[in-house]
């Protein structure tokens, strides 16, 4: 029987910096699994190290320009799949127009791995747990797949399956991400999360996002449940629970038990199934009531 | 049949270095095996612990996570060139000496750089900024207490018009 | 601190500018040339024959020199040492034949470097035969139960029940008892710089050379030993900075691995643990105990007698670790007046990762099960938690105190330092903080617990333990030069791993001779040139190196003062010796000044008196105070010579709604005695509480059911970072040790023996108005929701 070691150096591979996209897909094409596309390395690096990823290929796309861009385009917020998370953490435009993002990257690892961990490695690392992949889903983003014959889109609610397992293909790139902007006047969010220690993954995240009427009914509505499904849940049967609906708290407490029926947590070393669950129908009624706090405080237009 | 050599050139604490090394090759052995610039400490090799945090194009990420050959053309600062020229310490190093801010040292550089970058942003940070900058640096001697003094102790001397 | 210059002042730390430039010297920073790597090939089964192991793939890779098996090395050196009297249980670096716990190391490949190494490692090829393996302590004590280790007969590496004092009449006579389990779960203090070690072996001058990053007792002896050679053939550096130790760095199994093929290859060899390797077969995790405890106390609170059995997992083998049941039999009843225990202490092999020496050697569990049956007494009799603790410390006019196993605590005040805690912290806000939070729907509680810090590290748990084992000498030295220059070097023959010997030395021989020590160089001997010394072990430092330094420096300023006397023409005691110079009283003429002194001692013999030696230098080797002594037959013995006291109050609050604890308060009074440099134990004590915190709240070693460590990396073992630990306040007092120089303890301990009791009891407190309380550490998020599921409302 061959050894499994206890490595902690990678096995050899080629490199490759590209300069365009079209020649990171080339190379996908060519060497389909084999081949690795490293962005930030914050996920990639420590299981290579570990000898859990083994690519003979590594490509190494952060000098693309093409994916470096955070603009605001037809009610979305488009961002460059290797936009590093301090960037978009700072970014004027998505600090406005996608202030769920900006409360989700508080808890997302430390200040280091943020300098160098981008948008779309988080997304196509797809942890169950983490944050960024959460507010993709939970907003309806939609990905933007590029390989060598042309480009692809898919929401971020068809993309995740399994841990670590989603919709690429091996010979696909993560382009862009583009976000819906909702354009309403009183919006609030939240993004609530319980770790054991802070910037830990999480054990259950959670977080919110709704918009309000001049009356303060809910026009619009979205929830999503990080931690407590093999892949960051949305959960848009909450979202046409609340919506035309004045959101009192009997309402957001039926949403959150209604919400913790639809997910379908693991038990690992840190947390039980139960605990998950527990802790999802916690959080979010946490972050429904935060959300509606936060835009109540907002005027109408 | 050796490995296959990739060249870099990357510069180090203001010096331009050249070399050629296998892709997977760290940053982290990079500098300390081929540069023998051993300041920089290697702890857990999977993004944790920040021992190995160095400053690359003026901010603080983990040299364990990134492959040398990725760093062709960047910046990187490690701990010696925080240090000054003639080798006395910086305004930030002493602080360190005054406050007895570690013990065996091994996670010091990692908390220098953290802290160095973090007082490059904000001058003045309260306690809960500075327990933030240097949450993802891994300490077992210190209990943090005398590192976070050594950094508000910086801060003032730095105000004070220290150099 | 009073009366002195510099002992108890406020002094940098020498060690600290080359640190914060980053020019430390690690044993991973050493390039010898044509220096070769290691990598190992582990276990994947908890217990297994092994079958076959083919190594030709591995050996056809570029860069590899050698596949080492157990089969070979099992041959060529003897078993590594074994604490307790069980010569079966034989432990060598490689497994032999089979193997005992997932991880431990099989195959050693040494290439060109460490990333090649790990590729030819995986071209290794081990059939294995997996074979039944247990688990749980508890099961393999029992007949039947699968043997680790059958030629020794059982699981059990230790077992004895210890009775001192009136046990039975005690408990006969109390009106209360209580009984109670309390379970310290397998964590360790995990230094963020592994293991490593570097071995060079000249064979023209039959020198084998070791640097590693090493704090354990005659380290140089057993390598050499296991090496089969004698001990001047081995030269260990001790002038290699350790990156933290906490205890865990014994690495004797990898040195004699290394040492080995550096022998065998002819070429320098380094081995640095990656964390993998450190986490699950360093050998390196820390007590695994439970404890059923039971109390015999009175309704006014006297609390009579204690029994303790103490059953500890200590894995599939075993060094010093079973010696960790012994340690804290020094310091048995704590704090307090009690005077009868019975000591069951069971020492048990599975098949997990071995465990080690860790910080306090067994002390911060044993207080963690007083500091909990104190606590359940209160709440038993509804008195207040430090009012029983006043009514049964031992009060300070009753030292020395000797107790019923057979050690006398030095010296104490208790009831002050308590008190000034208590004052500092403002108790009672303490209490209304917790009041107001429970008040407001909020889960919260204080803890306290109040305990000892033996010190001094005589390690008489070794005869205790194992009657074959005579040492009674527990010695530690310091050899002091002064240069024809006059400058003055300090020798201090072991390592150090943060601890700032280096400042402790200069300080104490500035002090005694009246010179700056900022002047005072401090090196640190190889294993050749050393004096005796059984390394920083037990909070020991301050008091065996402090000591020696100052019996050392002591012989010089005599050596001095003959000097003067002899060519002053005046008696010693017309003398006056004041920074290095010495003047005659009645005639201030007549003085001689360092430099005169320093000149007749190396250069004008024709000056010096009758039976002086030459030069100016002086060594010290001193046997550890109250040491030397046996154990009597029912196992009393003298254990470390000091006992310094924490009292921790801690103030918590728990989230009734996730069940995440947050420590909001944290306060500690500390008496050590004299501290010679209060920053580094300042330093140190806030580092032993954030240990604490891991271990009560964080850090598990945890195993799955076929015994796969599961928390192997960083993401699974979690140590508090500068987020998790609080803000801490020190309260110092200070009762003097009558057994030192400068009446000081040690305190490398100091911290991490009382959090977690504190800790623990802070959530317990704070679970207590919903009648459910947790018996187990640490106590997670989870572990904490689990009550709270089961409780009821407040």
């Amino acid at each position: 029987m061959q050894c499994i070691i206890d490595a902690m150096k990678a096995a050899p591979f080629e490199y490759t910096r590209v300069s365009t996209l079209a020649e990171a897909c080339e190379l996908l094409s060519e060497h389909g699994g084999d081949a690795k596309l490293i962005a930030g390395g914050q996920s990639l690096v420590p299981m290579m190290a570990m000898r859990l990823a083994r690519p003979a290929w590594l490509v190494d796309i952060n000098r693309l320009e093409e994916l470096k861009h955070v603009e605001v385009r037809d009610d979305a917020l488009v961002v460059g799949a290797t936009v590093r998370q301090c960037v978009i953490e700072r970014n004027a435009d998505a600090i406005r127009s996608l202030p769920l993002m900006n409360r989700a990257l508080k808890w997302v690892g430390h200040v280091q791995t943020r300098n160098r961990g981008t948008v779309g490695g988080s997304i196509v690392h797809a942890d169950p747990s983490a944050e960024i992949p959460l507010v993709a889903c939970v907003l309806d983003a939609t990905l933007v797949l590029q390989d060598a014959s042309g480009q692809s889109e898919v929401s971020a609610r068809e993309f995740f399956f399994a841990p670590m397992v989603t919709a690429i293909a091996p010979e696909q790139c993560l382009a862009e991400i583009r976000f819906p902007v909702w354009k309403a006047a009183r919006l609030g969010c939240s993004f609530e999360e319980v770790s054991i220690r802070h910037g830990d993954f999480a054990l259950v995240s959670a977080c919110a996002q709704v918009a309000l009427d001049a009356d303060g009914k809910c026009t619009q509505a979205a929830l999503g449940i990080g931690g407590a499904s093999p892949f960051p849940h949305a959960l848009p049967e909450i979202g046409a629970m609340l919506e035309g609906k004045v959101l009192d708290e009997m309402l957001i407490e039926d949403a959150a038990t209604a919400a913790a029926d639809l997910i379908d947590p693991d038990g690992d070393l840190h947390a039980t199934a139960e605990y998950r669950r527990f802790l999802a129908r916690m959080l979010a009624l946490r972050v429904l009531k935060a959300a509606t706090e936060d835009a109540l405080k907002k005027a109408a237009k | 049949m050796s490995e296959k050599l990739y060249p870099v050139s990357m510069t180090v604490n203001g010096t331009l270095r050249t070399a050629e090394v296998p892709s997977r090759l760290t940053l982290v052995d990079f500098l300390r095996d081929t540069l023998r610039l051993t300041g920089t400490h290697v702890g857990c090799e999977h993004g944790i612990c920040g021992a190995c945090s160095v400053i690359l194009d003026g901010a603080p990420v983990r040299s364990c996570l990134m492959y040398a050959v990725q760093l062709d053309g960047c910046s990187v600062t490690t701990i010696e060139g925080l240090t000054r020229p003639d080798g006395t310490p910086s305004v930030l190093q002493d602080a360190f000496c005054e406050a007895h801010g570690l013990q065996c040292g091994y996670c010091t550089p990692g908390m220098i750089v953290a802290s160095h970058a973090l007082l490059e942003s904000n001058p003045s940070p309260s306690e809960a900024e500075i327990r933030d900058a240097i949450g993802g640096n891994l300490c077992r001697c210190t209990g943090y207490q005398q590192i976070v003094d050594a950094v508000q102790l910086a801060a003032e001397n730095i105000a004070k018009g220290a150099k | 601190m009073s009366g002195y210059k510099y002992i108890g002042t406020k002094r940098r730390t020498k060690e600290d500018p080359r640190f914060v430039t980053g020019r430390g010297h690690y044993v991973a920073d050493i390039a010898l040339p044509g220096m070769k790597h290691v990598a190992l090939v582990t276990s994947p089964h908890a217990s297994a024959r092994i079958k076959a192991i083919r190594t030709d793939k591995a050996l056809a890779m570029p860069g590899v020199h050698y596949a080492l098996t157990g089969e070979e090395l099992c041959a060529n050196v003897d078993p590594l040492y074994v604490g307790v009297d069980a010569p079966k249980v034989a432990r060598y670096p490689l497994a032999r034949g089979v193997v005992r716990y997932a991880g431990e190391w099989v195959v050693a490949v040494v290439a060109d470097s460490r990333a090649l190494a790990e590729d030819a490692a995986e071209r290794i090829e081990i059939d294995y035969e997996p074979t039944d393996y247990v688990l749980d302590p508890e099961k393999a004590i029992l007949p039947g139960a699968v043997l680790v280790h059958p030629e020794h007969g059982s699981n059990i590496l230790y077992r004895r029940t210890f009775t001192w004092g009136p046990v039975a009449e005690d408990f006969a006579k109390a009106e209360h008892k209580l009984a109670f389990r309390v379970r310290w779960g397998r964590s360790a203090t995990v230094p963020i710089e592994t293991f490593g070690i570097a071995a060079q072996w000249d064979p023209g001058t039959q020198l084998l050379d070791i640097w590693a990053s090493i704090q354990m007792p005659k380290y140089p002896d057993q390598l050499a030993k296991a090496l089969r050679l004698p001990g001047n053939n081995v030269r260990v550096h001790f002038d290699v900075d350790v990156g933290g130790s906490y205890g865990v760095k014994r690495g004797i199994k990898h040195t004699v691995l290394v040492g080995y093929l550096a022998m065998k290859l002819r070429l320098p060899v380094r081995f640095i643990e990656d964390r993998l390797e450190n986490m699950r077969g360093g050998d390196m995790h820390g007590p695994d105990r439970s404890f059923d405890m039971q109390v015999a106390f009175d309704t006014d609170g006297t609390i009579h007698s204690l029994k303790i059995r103490a059953i500890d997992d200590v894995g599939a083998y075993a060094g010093r670790s079973p010696l960790q049941l012994g340690k804290p039999i020094g310091a048995i009843v704590g704090p307090y007046r009690i005077t009868s225990v019975e000591y069951e202490p069971i020492s048990v092999l599975t098949n997990k990762t071995a465990q080690e020496a860790v910080r306090g050697f067994g002390q911060a569990p044993t207080n963690y099960a007083i500091e909990s049956a104190v606590d359940r007494v209160a709440r038993h009799l509804g008195m207040d938690r430090i009012e029983l603790r006043k009514k049964n410390f031992i009060t300070k006019d009753q030292f020395p105190y000797l107790i019923p196993s057979g050690s006398t605590y030095d010296s104490g005040d208790y009831h002050t330092v308590l008190d000034k805690a208590l004052k500092a912290v403002d108790f009672a806000s303490l209490l209304a903080a917790r009041d107001d939070a429970r008040k407001a729907g909020r889960l919260a509680g204080v803890g306290i617990a109040t305990c000892l810090e033996p010190s001094g590290g005589n390690s008489a748990f070794e005869p205790l333990f194992n009657p074959k084992n005579e040492t009674t000498t527990w010695m530690d030295s310091c050899l002091v030069r002064v240069d024809i220059s006059g400058a003055i070097t300090g020798v201090m023959n072991t390592s150090t791993a943060g601890q700032g010997h280096e400042t402790l030395v200069s300080t104490v021989l500035g002090e005694i001779l009246e010179r700056d020590p900022d002047t005072i160089r401090v090196v640190h001997a190889d294993s050749l040139n050393a004096l005796p010394s059984n390394s920083p072990v037990g909070s020991r430092m301050a008091i065996m190196l402090g000591g020696a330094a100052a019996g050392a420096a002591k012989k010089v300023k005599a050596a001095l003062m003959a000097i003067a006397a002899h060519n002053l023409g005046v008696a010693e005691e017309g003398l006056e010796y004041r920074d290095g110079n010495i003047t005659a009283k009645a005639d201030p003429k007549k003085s001689l000044s360092w430099d005169q002194l320093v000149e007749i001692a190396h250069r004008k013999f024709h000056k010096l008196p009758a039976g002086l030696e030459p030069g100016l230098q002086a060594k010290f080797v001193w046997e550890v105070p109250t040491g030397g002594g046996l154990p009597t037959a029912d196992g009393r013995i003298q254990m470390y010579p000091c006992y310094s006291f924490e009292a921790h109050l801690v103030l918590v609050e728990v989230d009734p709604a996730t069940a995440q604890p947050k420590i909001l308060r944290y306060l500690c009074g500390h008496d050590c005695g004299t501290m010679i440099n209060p920053a580094i134990v300042h330093g140190m004590t806030y580092g032993g509480i954030a240990h604490g915190i891991g271990a009560a709240l964080y850090e598990k070693f945890a195993f799955s059911d076929n015994g796969q460590l599961a928390s192997q990396t960083f993401m699974d073992y979690l140590m508090p970072s500068a987020l998790e630990v609080p803000a801490i306040d020190i309260v110092d007092h200070c009762t003097p040790s009558p057994l030192t120089e400068f009446g000081q303890k040690g305190s490398g301990e100091a911290g991490y023996l009382g959090a977690p009791a504190a800790i623990a009891n802070a959530i317990n407190d704070a679970l207590h108005p919903i009648g459910a309380s947790i018996d187990e550490l640490p106590m997670t998020p989870l572990a904490i929701w689990t009550q709270l599921q089961g409780g009821r409302t407040p």
